[in-house]
């Protein structure tokens, strides 16, 4: 369809008192070749909307350039179907509200905005949606807690459950704890877990289908589309899946370790999962000689917050001995039990189970450093403790010493066993020291051969992890996002936790695992561009195999055949563009989004020649963070210099290198990249944007010193979204930098 | 679009009430999955607490970031109605068919405002600014914060009826001033409810040991949160309430209520790491201040461990294991003198400081507002575990909790514990999951934009009366 664009300019706000606004229209129906250009005095009021729609209607007009406030407002009243693309151009924040009103430079401005919208909306078209048979499966991996009670989650919502787990009997860790922390008011005693009804309950749902003593030997595809291949006890079984939770649980910390707390000593040192085997068996006995202990010493942090072990605390432990120490006490009244701790740490209600615990006489509780653990000649444990509540150091021997040994996802890989013995795979030699991208971390920080999912994807078997091996993205505002689109993480694997936590992590994930496959079926991105329908296509004859799309994809969207060529998934995407950022070639484009769109709008800039001095900026900011806090600089009414011009990216990672070569063969003089904050405390909401973009950067410099170009043309900011306040700086100190290396000398060339 | 009326009833799948960070993430997850929601807050923008955060820990990153994502989430979900100033007065029905009656209260600005502040220039009148705890004045028509949603003004109603408000309605060229705006009623019929109606700090007036109120220069955890924001009464600057003097040596309080049977008995969770987040971010604005933090046990879970490790490794923070007893003030210079026992050293000591932050916990606003329905709430008002037959807690209605936890409860459902913002979420989104559940109609067919209901940017305030 021809496309026909519809012009509206906005007079509220102080626009019309800022701005010449015949001037703009007509620039935007000579210039921009909008079919008209219209303007009225509020066009966010209902008369406002009603004028565009009966454009629609009557002019047959699909797409509207709307210059009046900022996309991040009212971005619902300028929805008008998916057949009309709207654009909004920030006339409101940007040019009126920051510049001085009537003033040439600030018309200059606005002009260039006018341009350089009916040039995207030249360039662009509305998104459809990518449209695929897709399944609403949901498959549970782990039948612990977590597992569980996700599976139970999605069924009774009307969704169909696989549920995998690796043992011959479901219930995981819960399983084989006698009791757990009370969750009930009064939050005194420890309670039953409940596991059996819940157990039954996920056994009699028609909805899920357990698969006992199987493993996910193969996932490949992509979500709504997953083709898993169970290994069920020697056995394929096939499953088409639309999305996963990842519940497969943690292991405890590695007793072999805890030498220097006593473990090996003796038979009589155990851990905290030994105690609780035997309480639940329902005896405790020492294991050297079968005698009810009369006294035991709970050593906490065993291998937790220990940066030699365990750097974090696992969390759950301090409770897991006060519980233990319970069932000392509840067996023989007469034992003695210590605590020996760092911090007890017993979070919200479970104070009062704590407050339960410091009431019983038998139990002593103090803060200590274990300075050495022995064994006696009488076969008992002598644990020395030294900085103690009680301002000495004690000595106390015990029958029995219990190890609180802490927590590690069962996605966690230990250096030395990564690539074991077993013969490498395609996706694990890819996965080598040359793929991770020009010193970048890339891949890298995935947990290689934890073999749990086992995908079939090019950046590996598995989910991305951070750190410690906790496949989290986002774990402070988004704790359930992972880096594999469609796949959640639930309980003990995402973060150390306890059990009630865990279920909550279970129905939490499980909403996840349903909103991820509604959104699939009807081919709209989930977070953070929820809904968006737009998805990358790619002119695969201009590719060159050059890997950087399928290396830099955050969320290892992009497989790849034997020559390099990526193979998109568009299911797997989340519209971040990173891949049309990375790519030299420019063959990634969205619908609405593409290399070509942002080119015509640089080159719709009107540059004025040197002698004017009017220098000009382009400044490619984050839509996320940085956008908005040049909208709160407007609302501010900060004033800054009117040589700027800012075009919103989906994220700085989508930045692709020959826009700045386009600025400046265009003249304007100076490129500024305004991004989120990378590395460790990435603030990033696609992961890598940030990172991504300063990596590219470093290249473009490289490039602009062949040309004799100065590096200083290009800058680059981190900006928070509540920095605002130092948004003229930026643009101000800039500008003179650019003022003191002089005109672009490609400028009218 | 259709509007909605006076004596409107509105059919949506779940009601969720309370707009901070787990009722937005309650909301949102449950419209992601294709099914409507009602998200009720009684303020006049959603964002709760967490919207007068400065910083998130251990990132020490600004919440808006956060909060952008899941307002533009709102923004572009046809799914979600916002209900701002509203209230629910009743409920009845039970899970599967609820209906709640809301009252909608008056803004005295309606949909046509598009927050150009002239009406803010025109007004004469000051108020003294809750979103800042009172320490700075807004206008009696404001813009409740920067990142409001809506984005659109408010009147104070103690002033709608000041004759010196007509100035504003004279200012506004939208017609959007309407001083004699009533309240309205409204109906809501939902399958679910959750109810993630938040927390508010404990009174440190109670805690009549550690002068506040009495010293001007002994302030709270969030009064702090405040100073340090660039929106705050300070613009930014950590300066002693006495005499603006930027600090050179402070103390924070922890426990200051919580962990207490005469106050909270309870854990409030957050207060520990809360605490070392802005001893962090004092450090890295005053490199020469010397920070003192008293505590019982010092809590940071999980990963946060590695904030407390990176902290205790700042020769400027100074960690002293022992409950604080009193403080009182050296007269001459208003400085607050902490006394605490090392519970480590057994010493006895008092430390001068220039100002001092008591940690105070989370008081969950269920306890003295509960829910309309006969909902089991736990000895500290808390919504009782189990309960999720009836109406579904989300977030810190449910315990302490982070935004973390608060999420994953709300995307699971948290008004159950204190909880810090990851907590939240997770827990809201587990009751989101709860609430789904009992959602018996289908999810709404594709695109269906247009549904009947208004969007809040331009909600009921839009209805003709």
């Amino acid at each position: 369809m021809e496309t026909k664009i519809g012009s509206y300019i906005c007079q509220g706000c102080d626009i019309a008192n800022s701005l010449d606004i015949d001037k703009l229209a007509k620039i935007a129906v000579e210039e921009g070749k909008a079919a008209f250009c219209k303007s009225h005095q509020a066009l966010c009021s209902r008369e406002g909307g009603d004028l565009i729609r009966s454009d629609i209607e009557k002019e047959k007009i699909n797409r509207a350039a709307i210059a009046a406030c900022s996309q991040r407002v009212f971005p619902e009243l300028f929805d008008f179907g998916k057949d009309v693309l709207t654009d909004r151009i920030a006339i409101r924040e940007q040019a009126a509200w920051t510049h001085e009103p009537k003033n040439e430079d600030g018309q200059m401005l606005a002009e260039d905005y006018i341009r350089m919208s009916l040039a995207k909306l030249q360039n662009s078209e509305p998104a459809v949606p990518y449209a695929a048979q897709t399944s609403k499966d949901i498959l549970v991996i782990g039948a612990g807690i977590a597992g569980l009670t996700a599976a139970q989650a999605a069924a009774k919502a009307g969704y169909k459950v696989a549920l995998v787990e690796k043992q011959d009997r479901l219930g995981g860790w819960a399983a084989k704890f006698r009791k757990v922390f009370p969750k009930h008011p009064p939050y005194r005693d420890p309670e039953d877990s409940g596991l059996n009804d819940l157990v039954k309950a996920v056994e009699t749902n028609p909805n899920i289908t357990i698969y006992k003593s199987s493993a996910a030997a193969k996932i490949s595809g992509q979500p709504g589309k997953f083709e898993v291949t169970l290994d069920k006890a020697g056995q394929n079984v096939k499953l088409d899946i639309g999305s996963i939770i990842l519940a497969c649980g943690w292991k405890p910390y590695e007793a072999d370790k805890l030498g220097h707390l006593g473990f090996g000593l003796s038979p009589d040192v155990i851990t905290n999962a030994a105690m609780e085997e035997m309480a639940l068996k329902g005896d405790i006995k020492r294991p050297s000689d079968g005698k009810p202990p009369e006294s035991v010493v709970f050593i906490q942090c065993a291998g937790s917050r220990d940066e030699n072990h365990l750097p974090y605390c696992s969390a759950v432990c301090c409770r897991v001995s006060l519980k233990q120490a319970l069932y000392v006490r509840g067996r023989n009244p007469q034992a003695k039990v210590y605590i020996i701790y760092k911090d007890i740490r017993s979070p919200a209600q479970y104070e009062r189970f704590y407050a339960q615990v410091q009431e019983d006489e038998g139990i002593f509780l103090t803060k200590g450093e274990i300075a050495r653990v022995a064994k006696e000649s009488d076969g008992r444990i002598k644990v020395e403790v030294k900085e103690t509540l009680l301002g000495h150091d004690i000595s106390l021997k015990a029958d029995l010493v219990v190890l609180a040994a802490g927590m590690v996802a069962a996605t966690k890989v230990e250096p030395e066993k990564t690539d074991s013995s077993e013969a490498k795979t395609p996706v694990e030699e890819s996965k080598g020291p040359d793929a991770a991208l020009d010193g970048k971390k890339a891949a890298s920080c995935a947990e290689p051969g934890a073999r749990i999912l086992n995908l079939s994807y090019r950046q590996g078997t598995d989910l991305p992890t951070l750190k410690y091996g906790f496949p989290d993205s986002h774990f402070i505002c988004f704790p359930y996002e992972t880096r594999r689109t469609a796949i959640y993480a639930a309980g003990g694997v995402r973060a150390p936790m306890d059990l009630a936590s865990a279920a909550t992590d279970g129905q939490g994930a499980a909403l996840k695992a349903i909103q991820a496959v509604e959104a699939i079926a009807r081919g709209a991105a989930v977070h953070p561009r929820s809904g968006d329908l737009s998805w990358p296509e790619f002119f695969m004859q201009r590719c060159t195999s050059c890997k950087r799309c399928t290396e830099e994809c955050p969320f290892g969207a992009l497989d790849e055949d034997a020559k390099g060529t990526p193979l998109p998934n568009p299911l797997r995407c989340r519209r971040c563009a990173t891949c049309m950022g990375s790519c030299p070639e420019r063959i990634v484009s969205f619908k609405n989004y593409n290399v070509n769109m942002i080119s015509k709008m640089i080159k719709s800039m009107h540059i004025p020649d040197e002698f004017e001095e009017k220098p000009r900026i382009l400044a490619f900011v984050c839509e996320n963070d940085a956008l908005a806090s040049i909208d709160m600089a407007g609302f501010k009414r900060l004033k800054y210099n009117a040589m700027v011009r800012i075009i919103p990216l989906r994220c700085l990672g989508s930045l692709n290198t020959v826009w700045i070569s386009d600025a400046l063969a265009s003249g304007v003089d100076g490129v500024l990249l305004i991004g989120c904050k990378k590395d460790e405390d990435y603030q990033c909401h696609f992961v890598r944007g940030s990172e991504l973009a300063s990596y590219r950067l470093g290249n473009v410099k490289e490039k602009l010193k062949q040309l004799s170009l100065e590096d200083e043309r290009i800058g680059m900011h981190e900006l928070a979204i509540t920095d605002f306040h130092k948004i003229p700086g930026i643009f101000d100190d800039f500008l003179k930098v650019i003022v003191k290396v002089g005109p672009n000398p490609y400028k009218g060339m | 679009m259709a509007e909605i009326k006076i004596n409107d009833s509105i059919n949506s799948d779940v009601l969720v009430v309370g707009g901070g960070i787990a009722g937005m993430t309650a909301a949102i997850e449950i419209a992601e999955t294709g099914r409507r929601a009602v998200l009720l807050e009684q303020k006049a923008s959603l964002g709760g607490q967490v919207a007068t955060f400065h910083q998130y820990f251990p990132k020490l990153c600004p919440p808006a970031c956060g909060m952008e994502i899941n307002l533009k989430r709102i923004r572009v979900n046809p799914l979600i109605t916002v209900l701002t100033l509203s209230q629910v007065k009743k409920i009845s029905g039970s899970p599967g068919a609820y209906e709640a009656e809301i009252v909608l209260n008056p803004r005295f600005v309606n949909e046509k405002c598009t927050a150009c502040g002239d009406c803010e220039k025109a007004c004469e009148i000051e108020r003294n600014n809750d979103f800042n705890y009172g320490l700075d004045k807004t206008k009696a028509v404001y813009l409740p914060h920067l990142m409001a949603y809506p984005l659109r003004y408010v009147i104070d109603p103690k002033f709608a009826a000041d004759e010196r408000m007509k100035k504003c309605l004279a200012a506004c060229k939208y017609g959007a001033i309407e001083l004699d705006m009533k309240p309205r009623n409204i109906r809501v019929k939902a399958d679910a409810v959750v109810w993630a109606a938040g927390w508010k700090p404990y009174d440190a007036a109670k805690l009549d040991q550690l002068g506040f109120g009495k010293y001007p220069n002994v302030i709270t955890n969030v009064i702090m949160e405040r100073f340090a924001s660039l929106s705050g009464p300070t613009a930014g600057k950590i300066t002693r309430p006495s005499d603006a003097k930027e600090i050179k040596k402070i103390g924070f309080v922890q426990c200051a209520g919580s962990r207490d049977d005469k106050h909270l008995a309870y854990c409030s969770t957050v207060c520990c790491t809360a605490s070392m987040k802005q001893a962090a971010y004092i450090r890295e604005r005053y490199p020469q201040a010397e920070i003192h933090i008293f505590y019982i046990d010092a809590r940071s879970p999980g990963r946060l461990e590695d904030f407390y490790a990176k902290l205790q490794k700042d020769s400027k923070v100074f960690f002293h294991r022992g409950k604080v007893g009193k403080i009182t003030e050296n007269p001459q210079n208003k400085n607050p003198i902490v006394a605490a026992e090392n519970t480590l050293t057994g010493e006895r000591r008092a430390l001068e400081l220039d100002m001092a932050v008591l940690a105070t916990g989370m008081v969950p606003n269920t306890l003295d507002e509960p829910p309309p329905l006969n909902t089991a709430l736990d000895d500290f008002g808390f919504i009782a575990p189990g309960a999720s037959q009836g109406i579904i807690g989300a977030g810190t209605a449910v315990r302490p909790m982070d935004v973390s936890a608060s999420v994953q409860n709300a995307t699971a459902a948290a008004a159950v514990r204190p909880m810090d913002v990851s907590a939240s979420v997770q827990n809201a989104t587990a009751a989101a999951m709860k609430a789904l559940a009992l959602v018996s109609r289908p999810r709404q067919p594709a695109d269906n934009a247009g549904v009947s209901l208004l969007k809040s940017d331009k909600t009921p305030e839009a209805v003709a009366v």
